[in-house]
């Protein structure tokens, strides 16, 4: 399992070997890759079909109770066969679509990374698995979105979906170790299993909106769906994947997930029942005035999030059915359809509706695909979106008080819907044929043939969907609520309400086609006002943060050094002086003991040394005084034996005197720059850092330290660590970790001043 | 910089004792005072000194070595000490010392080579900013 888990991972670090043989062997082979993880997936589904659950466990840090849980149930299935379905669609696709760019290899790379993380998210039974696979999908979406980082509004993009779901991710994991507070498990199963605390719980609320902050974010909900029709800037392989068929799900997938836990309160319902009913109508009426026949699938996108969210927060066995095939149908059509209009953008040179038209003769395969696809997201018999439509307006007729005024809005949404369907799929085929900016043809092999393959899934599902969905549905553990689901999915119900809903649903739709023109200007009188779009707020913070960080900038770090000691002195040293003044008092100071010889002499040329720096006239004599400073430091670490310490003093000094020469040389000569005030409030400042310095040192020699690590290290310093050097043996075997650290810091630094010395030679 | 007779012929002997020492100081560093942060600094004072008297661009032929891949072999060698015991089922970091014990150096276990990392890091760091700032000085002049 684990291995199949992280396939992608492997691959994303095998991928530039095999690019090695050549670029076309490697979009032929890769295929493989996704196609593997599917039959793997689907061998399980007879197991699962029969209500069995999949539990595999491998322990990761098992002190802190974090895993590789991986936990497979109907939900998870469906979900990692869509992925791995799509997925092995997409990257045959896109051997064709980016055939002779030279990113070829660096989109397997993080496609691959991608599909892992995602199957990762929909596997793990652990939270902090799951949310580390969570952010994974959100960071490889980041380097997919600016794919072509050199356009400026791809990197805008990456960079907006990146932080809008980068924090709902960090609000994600609050609400995760909320939760975690809450049940003391990390375990999903588990948290599953106990409702009752959850709901219960003092945090339940801020755990909700934590949690849906997240999911929301994740599945563009409104009002943070802004990023989805921008993130449409990626590569059309990467929309149909990433940004339709499965990441914005993974929100989705965390609400089904998690909703055994917290179905049963009507915050979370009801949460889901108005954001999920607000998205599905705003998207919608918002695709109306696009042209883009990506951006005119985002927002049909955006419509369906909506409605699944919808679902969850209705929650009823029917609505949880509707939930499932709406899902299964959605991911199938909407990929085709992304993979439809990459096609027409590959084979013409543009997106745009108004420029495309009367491609059926040059096109025909495409226009199938199109047009089985577009049929069944419009919900026409017999393809499964006609069994998801029916089912999700079963399960809104069925609502006891708001369900009338639900309905309404959801066929308004779906009118819109339809609208979109005619224009992606029907209007670049039918009419008169215009010039495009390429001379179109009918696409490659690589191309059609997954597109179809998803398109005629689509018919097979509706047609056979007592046969596949059915024992899926009815007879597997879904995990969505607690029961069992007991209702047939069947193609045809006979004549009922439904049936004349989505009838009239594709009637509305249609008529708003064919109306367009009239209804768009009716729509330009209303210019939109920029303060109701919350993309408008998006900016405004992003816009506010970075001046804000400027103005601290400019005001902190003004370039000046002397202006920076000056800082970082007062901070320390008031910390220090505010904690000595209110813990230790004066009478605890022990001046006793006595005064060796060397000590006063070693004093007295400190003192001397001291003295001398800051007097002194020239740079050399400054760095000279310094050094004795650094020197007689030495000796007294001799004195009190501390010889590791004199040792690395007497080295670093001299290297400092080294470094100090070679740099002075670069120096113009001693100018008085600095007014007589500013020397007496340096003068002050200084002082103050040097008496409580002082006092600090004259409290720590009287207060008596007992450690217990001190013992324990000289104990076992040579038992276990094998070295009489108790100070090495601790930072090279005890705390070795933090020195590992330490040299680590010690390496980016010196990289730092290496390339800033390099920098500002290029720039003479 | 005009290099003194003395100063250069005084450090062609001196820098192969100075190293040895510095060698001395990493390997004594886990029974008494030293170890590979001290050995590492005194190694780059070594060739310090070195550019000092005969300066930088002979330091660097002496040197053979970018700075630059001593830090990253120093950090390599330390990590991968520590994934020794990784692969042997332990920890990340549990110290191993062999039961044989050499001449001279003694036993070798990890937390040595851990050590020996520490060396070559440091001395790196030290020869990388000593190398560069004295390299631009000797551009001025």
């Amino acid at each position: 399992m684990l291995f199949f888990v992280l396939l992608g991972f492997i691959t994303a670090v095998l991928v530039p070997l095999i690019k090695k043989i050549s670029d076309n062997f490697l979009s032929w082979i890769i295929p493989i890759i996704p196609a593997s993880i599917f039959f793997y997936f689907a061998s399980f589904y007879y197991q699962i079909a029969d209500g069995e659950v999949i539990k595999v466990s491998y322990s990761w840090i098992p002190s802190l109770g974090i895993n590789f849980d991986f936990y497979i149930d109907g939900l998870s299935l469906v979900f990692a066969m869509i992925i791995s379905l799509v997925g092995t669609v997409v990257y045959l696709y896109a051997g064709s679509y980016l055939k002779g760019d030279t990113r070829l290899s660096k989109f397997y790379i993080y496609i691959s990374i991608f599909m892992s993380s995602m199957i990762g998210v929909v596997t793990s039974d652990n939270l902090m698995t799951l949310f580390i696979f969570w952010e994974l999908t959100s960071i490889s979406s980041y380097l997919l979105i600016g794919f072509n980082h050199e356009k400026e509004s791809s990197r805008y993009s990456a960079l907006q979906a990146l932080l809008v779901t980068g924090l709902g991710g960090l609000a994600l994991l609050a609400g995760f170790i909320l939760l975690y507070i809450t049940t003391g498990t990390w375990d999903i199963s588990e948290i599953n299993k106990m409702p009752a605390e959850v709901i219960g719980s003092s945090y339940f609320f801020l755990i909700v909106i934590f949690i849906l902050l997240g999911t929301f974010t994740k599945s563009a909900q409104f009002p943070f769906h802004f990023w989805l029709p921008n993130a449409m800037e990626a590569p059309t392989p990467v929309s149909a994947y990433l940004h339709s068929a499965t990441m914005v799900k993974a929100g989705i997938y965390l609400m089904a997930r998690l909703n055994p836990a917290f179905g049963n309160s009507i915050l979370w319902n009801d949460l889901l029942l108005v954001f999920g009913t607000a998205t599905m109508l705003f998207a919608a009426v918002l695709s109306f005035k696009q042209t883009d026949l990506k951006k005119l699938l985002a927002y049909s996108t955006l419509s369906v999030l909506g409605t699944l969210t919808m679902l969850i927060g209705i929650g009823s066995d029917l609505a949880i059915k509707a939930f499932i095939i709406y899902l299964i149908a959605h991911s199938l059509y909407k990929g085709t359809l992304f993979l439809v209009a990459g096609i027409i953008d590959h084979e013409t040179g543009t997106r745009n509706i108004e420029k495309l038209s009367g491609l059926r003769k040059l096109m025909p395969i495409t226009m199938i695909i199109a047009v089985a696809a577009s049929l069944s997201k419009m919900g026409i018999i017999p393809l499964v979106g006609f069994v998801g439509k029916e089912t999700v307006y079963a399960s809104v007729l069925e609502l006891p008080i708001f369900g009338n005024y639900l309905i309404v809005i959801t066929i308004l949404a779906n009118m819109f819907v339809v609208y979109i369907t005619a224009m992606v799929g029907f209007r670049p085929f039918f009419g008169k044929l215009k010039s495009t900016p390429k001379n179109p043809h009918e696409a490659p092999f690589r191309m059609w043939s997954g597109p179809m393959f998803l398109a005629l899934s689509g018919l097979v599902l509706g047609i056979f969907s007592s046969l596949f969905l059915n024992k899926l549905i009815n007879s597997s553990e879904l995990g969505i609520i607690s029961e069992r689901l007991n209702i047939p999915v069947k193609l045809w119900h006979g004549f009922n309400l439904e049936l004349l809903l989505s009838t009239i649903t594709v009637l509305l739709g249609l008529f708003l086609y064919f109306k367009r023109e009239y209804f768009l200007k009716f729509v330009a009188s209303f210019s939109s006002v920029k303060f109701v779009q919350p993309s408008y707020y998006y900016q405004f913070i992003f816009d506010g943060t970075l001046s804000l960080a400027k103005y601290i900038t400019s005001k902190i770090q003004n370039g000046y050094l002397r202006f920076y000691i000056l800082v970082i002195l007062l901070t320390t040293f008031s910390l220090i002086a505010y904690t000595l003044h209110t813990f230790y008092s004066f009478n605890e100071i022990n001046i006793g003991g006595s005064v060796s010889v060397y000590e006063v002499i070693l004093a007295f040329i400190l003192i001397i040394s001291t003295l001398l720096a800051v007097s002194a006239k020239s740079r050399l004599a400054a760095i000279v005084g310094l050094g004795g400073v650094g020197y007689v430091i030495a000796l007294f670490f001799l004195i009190y034996s501390a010889p590791d310490l004199a040792m690395t003093q007497f080295s670093i000094e001299t290297l400092t005197v080294i470094l100090f020469v070679l740099v002075i040389y670069k120096l113009p000569k001693y100018l008085s720059f600095s007014s007589t005030t500013r020397r007496i409030r340096d003068i002050i400042v200084a002082s103050f850092a040097g008496l409580t310095m002082f006092f600090l040192v004259l409290v720590i020699s009287g207060t008596s330290l007992t450690s217990e690590l001190k013992e324990y290290f000289i104990a076992e310093s040579y038992p276990s660590g094998k070295g009489l050097n108790v100070v090495n043996v601790i930072l090279v075997d005890f705390r070795a970790l933090d020195t590992l650290g330490e040299i680590t810091v010690l390496a980016v630094a010196a990289i730092g001043v290496y390339s800033l010395l390099k920098l500002r030679k290029k720039d003479n | 910089m005009r290099s003194s007779l003395i100063l250069c012929t005084a450090t062609r002997f001196l820098l192969p004792i100075i190293l040895m020492f510095s060698f001395f100081i990493l390997l004594r560093g886990h029974n008494e005072p030293g170890g590979g942060f001290i050995g590492g600094l005194v190694a780059a004072s070594a060739f310090a000194l070195y550019a000092i008297s005969h300066g930088v661009t002979y330091a660097q032929q002496l040197l053979k070595v970018n700075p630059i891949n001593l830090i990253a072999s120093g950090l390599i060698i330390a990590l991968s000490s520590g994934l020794f015991a990784v692969f042997n089922g332990s920890n990340f970091m549990q110290g191993y010392w062999s039961e044989f014990k050499f001449p001279v150096i003694g036993k070798i276990g990890t937390p040595l080579i851990f050590d020996i990392g520490v060396y070559f890091l440091v001395l790196g760091i030290a020869l990388l900013i000593i190398f560069s700032l004295a390299e631009e000085e000797e551009e001025i002049q």
